[in-house]
């Protein structure tokens, strides 16, 4: 055990401490950090922009569970059945999952290109428009990129889970005369409730780390419309050179982490208890 | 509770959409009734095609002649076929980038998996609070988000003189690879029979033997399943090269695609045969080891 925990404290936890430390430096990465106190805390925290940035990510985190929670149960709940060909959809369906965020930034990055992109098949003028340099869209075009790269992920989840829950009850409640929306809502959703859980925490701690598709997609432009907090950081730290403010952004990100993951911890005993009281 | 409300309204437009207000959701279950795999077969093709789209796009458009690019209708296969823009990207440094995440990928999933079934077998199978102690900060390890760490990792590999080397993307990997890799070992050591460990300990094994002879056998399945997800993790890693290595041959290959991006920008069927060539070794491997993927990430985040 000695050595896991002497590589995941050496760069996991150890780095999180020197990152709390920098935030008191200023320092551009070169020469060596100099301290100053509360400054980069007192321009960050006086800094519109950061609040632009927790908002824009606020925005994602919650976007991004509206849409792929129901899409991923949907389709998990689906691909858990014996459909014929089921094998091979699923195969197909989770290809997102090995391709690198970097490829799938190039690759939507090209189809929507207002020029020469995909929008031109259709003949409609409409879908052609710049949507990654659009102020109004950019960060809900970012935010579908991200639910087709991810909803692949949850639906295993769900597929999984869904695979788990006894035939039994859906004999014993056809019996009973449940129709098929009613089962769905009656049986599968409950007895998913754990798994929901689980992946709502994996997608929301996830939201926090969205960065390379960010980057690759838009570099968090046009202007600042997609920079978000992660790559905020990034750019205040390595474009602008400003370690010392980034590595306070650094901080905001691992508190916000940390305090959704023990929040939704808690909200998931909560809920354990509750569906055993209830005896499903 | 609040799921069942936001599943709502996507379950009523779906019913609004499809002929028969079947919720896929049951259809396979109960094996009755042959229309319902027709419905549930239309969705299901519905979001193939969203899923297949881009990708059909990618492969059409990297093997479109450069200049036919401008011109062509973007969902039409091309007229005349060519691997010209496959032979442009090997030829520019293609191999080093592969090389170098060979590198990265395998050495990160050695060393982590290594590490983490000692850890696993230490956490199952200790009583210490101590052991429960540093369980639970592993798990916290979940929440931390690796790019609050990118700042000091660089300040910190840096200053140790490793920056600039395929070292310093291995380090940080395998550190945030541990949390996940031990989550999942432990709850699959879990499940073997303590009666296993008390005959064996009779027979005089001490723990080495009984890692060896009895954990390592009985966990192959979940550590294949690791190190194939901690390999995909790895080999698709941007933040940690992007931030510790500079060098063009120190760059790993999401970061060649990203120069490439900029290299070929006028060039968009190189750019894209890039993209195809990137993923084509995590290709095989994902039809190769799909099964044992699948398997073990639900049994690791299931629960």
């Amino acid at each position: 055990m000695l050595p896991a925990l002497a590589m995941f404290l050496a760069f996991a936890i150890i780095p999180l401490v020197i990152a709390l430390g920098l935030s008191f430096t200023s320092w551009d990465g070169l020469t060596a950090p100099e301290f100053n106190g509360i400054a980069n805390w007192v321009s960050r925290l006086t800094d519109p922009l950061t609040y632009h940035a927790l908002w824009l990510t606020f925005q994602v985190i919650v976007l991004s569970w509206l849409i792929q929670t129901p899409m991923s149960v949907l389709i998990g709940v689906f691909i858990a059945g014996k459909q014929r060909y089921r094998a091979v959809l699923a195969a197909l369906y989770f290809l997102p999952l090995i391709m690198s965020s970097a490829a799938i930034a190039i690759a939507f990055k090209a189809l929507l290109d207002p020029n020469y992109g995909v929008g031109h098949a259709f003949g409609l003028s409409v879908l052609s428009r710049d949507w990654l340099g659009s102020q109004t869209y950019a960060l809900y075009v970012v935010i579908l990129v991200i639910a087709w790269q991810f909803i692949p992920f949850h639906s295993l989840l769900y597929q999984a889970a869904a695979r788990q829950i006894p035939g039994s009850l859906y004999e014993a409640s056809q019996i009973d005369g449940a129709g098929r929306m009613r089962q769905f809502f009656s049986i599968t959703l409950p007895m998913l409730r754990n798994t929901i859980v689980t992946s709502s925490t994996l997608m929301i701690v996830g939201s926090l780390t969205y960065f390379d598709i960010v980057y690759v997609l838009t570099q968090g432009g046009p202007g600042y419309a997609t920079r978000i907090l992660p790559l905020d950081m990034y750019l205040t730290g390595f474009s602008a050179s400003d370690l010392g403010n980034a590595s306070v952004l650094a901080v905001i990100l691992v508190i916000i982490g940390l305090a959704i993951a023990l929040a939704l911890t808690r909200l998931s005993g909560f809920n354990r208890m509750t569906s055993d009281q209830e005896g499903a | 509770m609040v799921s069942v409300q936001n599943e709502s309204p996507v379950a009523t437009a779906r019913r609004a959409t499809t002929p028969t207000p079947t919720p896929t959701a049951v259809s396979g279950r109960s094996r009755n009734g042959k229309h319902r795999n027709v419905v549930g077969g239309v969705a299901a093709w519905i979001w193939l095609a969203v899923v297949l789209l881009p990708v059909y796009y990618v492969v059409i458009t990297s093997i479109t002649q450069q200049g036919a690019y401008y011109t062509r209708n973007p969902l039409a296969p091309p007229a005349k076929p060519t691997l010209d823009s496959y032979l442009l990207v090997l030829k520019s440094g293609f191999g080093v980038y592969f090389t170098n995440s060979l590198i990265v990928t395998l050495s990160t999933v050695v060393v982590t998996t290594i590490v983490c079934l000692l850890a696993a077998y230490a956490i199952v199978r200790s009583r210490k609070k101590l052991v429960r102690g540093v369980y639970s900060l592993f798990l916290l390890g979940l929440a931390i988000p690796l790019q609050a760490t990118v700042i000091p990792l660089f300040y910190v590999l840096g200053r140790v003189g490793l920056y600039d080397t395929l070292a310093a993307v291995v380090l940080p990997s395998i550190a945030f690879a541990i949390p996940i890799t031990v989550l999942i070992l432990v709850n699959f050591i879990r499940d073997i029979p303590g009666e296993l460990f008390e005959s064996m300990r009779v027979d005089g094994a001490g723990q080495w033997t009984l890692l060896w002879n009895l954990v390592l056998p009985l966990s192959r399945s979940a550590l294949a399943t690791v190190s194939i997800y901690n390999a995909l993790q790895v080999w698709n890693g941007f933040l940690l090269p992007l931030v510790l290595t500079q060098s063009d041959n120190r760059r790993v290959l999401p970061l060649a695609l990203w120069n490439f991006q900029g290299q070929f920008s006028i060039n968009v069927p190189a750019t894209l045969a890039a993209v195809v060539l990137s993923l084509l070794p995590i290709l095989v491997l994902y039809l190769l080891a799909r099964r044992q993927l699948v398997a073990g990430l639900t049994a690791g985040a299931g629960r």
